[in-house]
C-alpha cells in the first residue's frame, strides 16, 4: 500500500518536472515546426542563472528565504528572454522556411555552442542553490517523507499547463497563434504578423525551458551537461504526446512519470527501459503520438 | 586584377599555413630535445567529471609542477624538476570516450613526444590505454581509475602502472568500517549509477558484507541512470524499506544531488549514508549533508591523508594557489607525479638525463616510495599496482566548519587481495591471509 502511494506521489512529481521541461519544446515545435535540440541548453542556462543568483543571495545573507523563490522565477524570465530574443533574431530568423532536418542540425550546432559558452561563463565546478529546496521542509506520510518543494512543483506545473491552455484557447493572441499553427501561408494572407508570432513563441519556449531549469536547480548540483541529459527525456515525452501538443505533453509526462515510478518500486531492473518501452508502444499504435495530428505532406 | 588578388590570397594562405606547420613541427621537435622532461597529463577538463575530479587534479598537477621546477618540495623530492630536468606539462581533456583518448594518447606520444603520461579517471579509458601504452612503449601512470581489470586484463604489462587503488578496496574497506563501528547493522541498501562502476562496487560491497556482517540483509538496491539528477522515486523506494545503511558509489553532481534530496526527505536521518567517493565533495556539502554520514576517499587521500611533511607542504601550496583544501583526486594526482619523479630519480641515469621508458619502468616496478598519502608500495599487479590502506570516517558540519570524526584506517594487507587473486574470489573465501590491525 505504501509502495502504491509512493508510486502515485513519485510519479506525479516526476511527471510535473517532465512537463516543465517538455512544455517549451512542444510549444516551439507546434508553432514553428522547429525540433529544437538546443532546448536542453535553455534548461541549463536557467539552472545556472538561478543557482548563481540564489547562491549569491544566501551567501551574502541579504534577506528572507521567500525572496529566493521570486529570484528563481526572475532569473529564468530574464535568462529566457535575453537568450530567446538573441537566438531568434540573430540566427533562426535567417533560417525560416528551410527544411525541418536542417533546423535540427542548426539547433544541434547551437546546443554545442551554448554548452561551451556556459563553460566559459560558469566554469565546470558545481553550483548550488539548495536553500529554497530545504527551506520548505517535508511532509510525512507514514514511512514516506515527501519534500514540500517537490509537491509545490506539481502545483506550479499544473498552473503552467492551465495557463498555456488558456492562452492558446481563450485569448485573441492564442487564436492568432493557432491560425499560424494551422496554416502559416493563410495566416500571412490574412494579415497576421507571423514573424512577430514566431519571436513571441520562441521566447516563450526558451523561457519555459529556463524556468524548468531554474525550478530544478535547488534540488540538484548544477554541473556541465545537465541540459544534454534532459533533452532526451523531453523528446520522449513530446513524441509520446504528439509533437506540438500541450495536452499531449502533459499526458506523455504523466505516462512516463507513473511508469518510471512503478518500475523503480516494483521492478528496478526495468527502470532504464520503461520510458522508451512506453514510447515504443505508443508509437507502434499511434506513430503521430497520442495527440498528434496526421498531416498531409506537401509535394 | 581580381585574378591576381585571388592568386595572392591563395599564396598568402598557403604561406601562412606552411609557416604554422613549420612552427608546430619545430615546436614538437625542440620540445622533445630541449632537455625538459615532458609529461602528458590527462584528466577531465569538461563534462560532468571535470568539477569533482578533473579540475582538482589538473590544479594539483599545475601547482606541483611549478613547485617542482623551483625545487621547493621537501626531501626526498627537493631536487629541481624531475632528476634535475625542468618539467613541461601538456594537460589535455579526458572527455570524449575511449576511442578519442586512444587517439589523444598516440598524439601525446608520437607528436608531442612526451616522456611519460599520467592520467585517466575513467576505467574505460584506462582499459583502452593500457595496451596502447605497451604498443608504444611509453611509461604511463593511471592515477585514479578504479577498475580491477586493469592488470587482470594486462598481466604482462611493462609500461603501465597505477598509483591509486582499485575499486574493490573501496568497498571492502567500507564493509570493514561498518564491521568495526556498527557491527550490529542488519538492514543494508544501496543506490548505484547503472554502469560498470556502480554495478562492480555494489557486487564487491554486498559480497564483503555477507562475509563480514553475516546478520545483515540487503533490503533494497537501486540502479538509476548515470547523470539522472532526480532521485525522488529511488529515495522513496529506499525509505519504505527502512534501511540502517544506504551505500552508494555515486560521484560528482549525481552524488551531491542524491545527498541533497535524500537529506531533505529524511532518508539520511533515518539511515546512515555511506559514500565511497564522498570526500570529493567535502568542501561543498556544508549543511546539506547530515552529521554522521560516512565518507571515503578511495584510499588515504584528501581529508584522510596523513599529517606527514609532504602532505602538509602540499596542502599548503594547494590552498595558497586555489583557496580550497585539496580533495582526494588532487592528492592522487600529486601521488602519481611523485611516483614518476621517484622512478626517474632512481633509474640510475646521470643528473639532468631523462631516463628511457624502460629505465622508468624498471625503477617503478615493485618500488616503495614516499608520497603525500604516506608510504606507497607497488606491491600488486606484478609490481605495477600500488597497495595502500584505506580510511573511512564520518562527515560533521558544526559552526560553519566541516570535519571528519571517528575515522578508522585499515592496512593495505587488510583490504587488498593477495597477488594474483581476484577480489571476488578473495571475498568469497573469507579474506584468507588478510592482515588487519
Amino acid at each position: 500500500m505504501t509502495s502504491l502511494l509512493a508510486v502515485l506521489i513519485d510519479g506525479s512529481i516526476y511527471a510535473s518536472w517532465l512537463f516543465l521541461v517538455a512544455a517549451g519544446l512542444t510549444v516551439i515545435y507546434g508553432v514553428m515546426r522547429i525540433l529544437n535540440m538546443a532546448h536542453g541548453s535553455f534548461y541549463a542556462i536557467g539552472a545556472y542563472s538561478a543557482a548563481s543568483l540564489v547562491g549569491w543571495y544566501f551567501n551574502n545573507g541579504i534577506g528572507p528565504a521567500w525572496v529566493s523563490y521570486l529570484m528563481l522565477v526572475g532569473a529564468a524570465l530574464v535568462a529566457g528572454l535575453i537568450v530567446g530574443v538573441i537566438i531568434e533574431r540573430g540566427l533562426l530568423r535567417l533560417m525560416y522556411g528551410r527544411d525541418e532536418i536542417l533546423m535540427v542540425i542548426i539547433t544541434y550546432a547551437l546546443l554545442l555552442i551554448l554548452e561551451d559558452g556556459m563553460k566559459i561563463v560558469w566554469g565546470v565546478s558545481p553550483y548550488f542553490a539548495y536553500q529554497p529546496y530545504s527551506e520548505l521542509g517535508r511532509t510525512s506520510l507514514g514511512l514516506l517523507k515527501v519534500s514540500n518543494y517537490d509537491v509545490a512543483l506539481v502545483g506550479v506545473s499544473a498552473l503552467l499547463g492551465l495557463g498555456l491552455w488558456a492562452w492558446l484557447e481563450r485569448t485573441n493572441q492564442g487564436k492568432v497563434l493557432r491560425a499560424v499553427i494551422h496554416d502559416r501561408e493563410i495566416a500571412v494572407a490574412m494579415g497576421v504578423n507571423v514573424k512577430l508570432m514566431f519571436t513571441i513563441t520562441f521566447v516563450l519556449g526558451t523561457t519555459l525551458g529556463a524556468l524548468a531549469g531554474a525550478l530544478t536547480a535547488p534540488a540538484i548540483s548544477v554541473v556541465p551537461g545537465i541540459g544534454i541529459e534532459v533533452i532526451v527525456l523531453a523528446f520522449a515525452v513530446v513524441v509520446i504526446g504528439g509533437l506540438g501538443s500541450i495536452g499531449g505533453a502533459a499526458v506523455g509526462a504523466l505516462l512516463v512519470g507513473l511508469s518510471r515510478a512503478a518500475a523503480v518500486h516494483y521492478a528496478p531492473e526495468f527502470e532504464l527501459f520503461v520510458i522508451y518501452g512506453v514510447m515504443s508502444l505508443v508509437l507502434a499504435f499511434r506513430p503521430e503520438g497520442l495527440f498528434g495530428r496526421t498531416l498531409a505532406r506537401k509535394i | 586584377m581580381k585574378n591576381n588578388k585571388s592568386k595572392f590570397s591563395k599564396h598568402l594562405v598557403s604561406g601562412v599555413a606552411a609557416l604554422a606547420l613549420a612552427a608546430g613541427a619545430a615546436g614538437s621537435a625542440s620540445a622533445a630535445e630541449n632537455g625538459k622532461f615532458r609529461v602528458g597529463i590527462v584528466t577531465f577538463l569538461s563534462g560532468p567529471a571535470a568539477g569533482p575530479f578533473g579540475v582538482p587534479s589538473a590544479n594539483a598537477a599545475k601547482v606541483l609542477v611549478e613547485e617542482l621546477n623551483k625545487g621547493n618540495l621537501p626531501a626526498p623530492y627537493d631536487k629541481i624538476g624531475i632528476n634535475g630536468a625542468e618539467i613541461e606539462a601538456v594537460i589535455i581533456d579526458e572527455a570524449g570516450g575511449a576511442t578519442k583518448q586512444v587517439e589523444e594518447y598516440r598524439n601525446l606520444v608520437q607528436r608531442q613526444k612526451v616522456d611519460a603520461v599520467i592520467g585517466y579517471v575513467s576505467s574505460g579509458d584506462c582499459l583502452a590505454i593500457a595496451p596502447v601504452a605497451e604498443e608504444l612503449k611509453t611509461f604511463t601512470i593511471a592515477y585514479d581509475c578504479g577498475t580491477p581489470r586493469l592488470f587482470a586484463d594486462n598481466p604482462d604489462a611493462q609500461y603501465m602502472f597505477r598509483t591509486g587503488l582499485d575499486a574493490s578496496v573501496d568497498n571492502i574497506g567500507a564493509v570493514r568500517y561498518l564491521a568495526a563501528t556498527r557491527p550490529d547493522v542488519t538492514r543494508l541498501a544501496g543506490i548505484q549509477q547503472n554502469y560498470s562502476w556502480g554495478q562492480d562496487s555494489w557486487a564487491d560491497f554486498t559480497a564483503a558484507a555477507s562475509a563480514l556482517l553475516p546478520e545483515a540483509e540487503i533490503v533494497e538496491e537501486q540502479f538509476p541512470k548515470i547523470y539522472q539528477g532526480q532521485y525522488g522515486a529511488e529515495i522513496s523506494a529506499l525509505s519504505v524499506k527502512r534501511p540502517e545503511i544506504v551505500h552508494s558509489s555515486f560521484w560528482g553532481g549525481d552524488m551531491e544531488a542524491l545527498v541533497l534530496q535524500a537529506n531533505a526527505r529524511g532518508l539520511l536521518e533515518d539511515a546512515t549514508g555511506l559514500l565511497t567517493c564522498g570526500e570529493a565533495s567535502f568542501a561543498t556539502y556544508k549543511d546539506q549533508a547530515p552529521n554522521g554520514m560516512i565518507i571515503g576517499a578511495r584510499g588515504p587521500f584528501g581529508q584522510f591523508a596523513p599529517d606527514n611533511e609532504l602532505n602538509t607542504w602540499f596542502k599548503g601550496v594547494y590552498q595558497n594557489a586555489y583557496d580550497i583544501e585539496p580533495v582526494y583526486p588532487a592528492t592522487k594526482m600529486a601521488q602519481a607525479i611523485l611516483g614518476l619523479k621517484y622512478a626517474a630519480e632512481n633509474a640510475g641515469v646521470a643528473d639532468k638525463e631523462i631516463p628511457s621508458a624502460e629505465q622508468l619502468s624498471a625503477a617503478m616496478k615493485g618500488a616503495t616510495f614516499e608520497s603525500v598519502s604516506g608510504t606507497v608500495e607497488m606491491a600488486r599487479g606484478n609490481g605495477h599496482q600500488a597497495m595502500q590502506g584505506i580510511t573511512y570516517g564520518e562527515y560533521h558540519y558544526e559552526d560553519g566548519v566541516a570535519s571528519i570524526k571517528n575515522a578508522v584506517s585499515f592496512d593495505g594487507e587488510c583490504v587488498t587481495p593477495p597477488e594474483g587473486v581476484a577480489a571476488a574470489d578473495w571475498i568469497a573465501d573469507g579474506f584468507p591471509g588478510a592482515k588487519c590491525n
